[in-house]
């Protein structure tokens, strides 16, 4: 399924940021008194957070904690494994 | 807990239909060395680890190892999807057509259910440590088999991140086990 241009690339945008904190999440997991690290994952949560918000505002829920209209947002489609991510891009 | 987000950690790609590659990728998806298996190990080796980092690491990739299965099913069902009875048939899965349809049921890719049995949680956090490490090394090596047999650009793109997963867990680990042995070693002298 199709989510058109704009919506694809800040979803991908989020997909990214968020493996970046996946990322740091585990190093830092091992390294817990790594300042570098620490300041890097405490910047991309401000980011994370502010493109989540964006993506919730202009289309869809990415959690259950979702404040939305009727009729409930969450269930719309499309899920996950059925968006179309096209090849290449960002 | 868990809080279900609507994204998956990496956009599993597919360029064409490769049933025979769909096929073979159940061997990530609910195989002895799969996704499942990983997540599954992890999360119930985490209970008695005797340092928070121990505790963080196994609760983190274990969560982890869940969106990566979500990657693999994905990719499967992805492929799947539009396959008639025939096509799957002509491929080899119509076994797996008969029994689960185009649900993606967790069976590894000869068919055989998945099984608590491929995994193990014994306390001891130096022998649990030492069965991830194995673990991820077993599932690097199946990813490297499974690019071995696609030519499939999307799918390979995927798998290749996933590899690179592997790697990294690898490595979390190792430092895991450093970790747990000093603190051991620590206790010993202090007693």
């Amino acid at each position: 399924m199709d989510i058109g241009r704009e919506r694809l690339e800040l979803l991908k945008e989020i997909m990214a940021i968020d493996f970046s904190l996946v990322e740091l999440n585990l190093y830092l997991d091992t390294h817990p008194l790594d300042q570098r690290a620490q300041r890097l994952q405490n910047e991309y949560v401000t980011i994370c957070k502010d493109l989540k918000e964006k993506y919730e505002e202009d289309y869809a829920p990415l959690t259950h904690v979702y404040a939305s209209e009727c009729p409930w947002g969450w269930i719309e489609e499309p899920w996950p494994w059925e968006i179309n991510y096209e090849m290449g891009g960002i | 807990m868990w809080i279900y987000e609507k994204k998956l950690q990496y956009p599993a790609w597919v360029e064409g239909c490769d049933l025979q590659i769909a096929k073979l990728l159940f061997a990530q998806y609910g195989g002895s060395d799969s996704e499942l298996s990983a997540g599954l190990r992890y999360l119930a080796q985490r209970y008695n680890m005797p340092i928070p980092e121990a505790k963080a690491v196994l609760t983190d990739i274990g969560t982890e190892e869940l969106a990566h299965w979500e990657i693999i099913g994905t990719l499967i069902y992805k492929i799947i999807n539009r396959a008639t009875p025939e096509e799957l048939k002509a491929a080899g899965m119509g076994p797996n057509y008969v029994e689960h349809g185009r649900d993606v049921y967790p069976a590894d890719a000869a068919g055989v259910p998945w099984t608590a049995a491929y995994i193990q949680a014994i306390e001891d956090p130096i022998a649990n440590l030492h069965e991830d490490l194995a673990a991820e090394e077993k599932a690097r090596t199946t990813y490297e088999h499974l690019i071995n047999s696609t030519r499939d650009r999307g799918v390979i793109d995927t798998l290749s991140f996933l590899r690179e997963r592997e790697v990294v867990h690898f490595q979390r680990f190792g430092e895991t086990l450093r970790l747990v042995q000093e603190y051991m070693e620590h206790t010993k002298c202090m007693r």
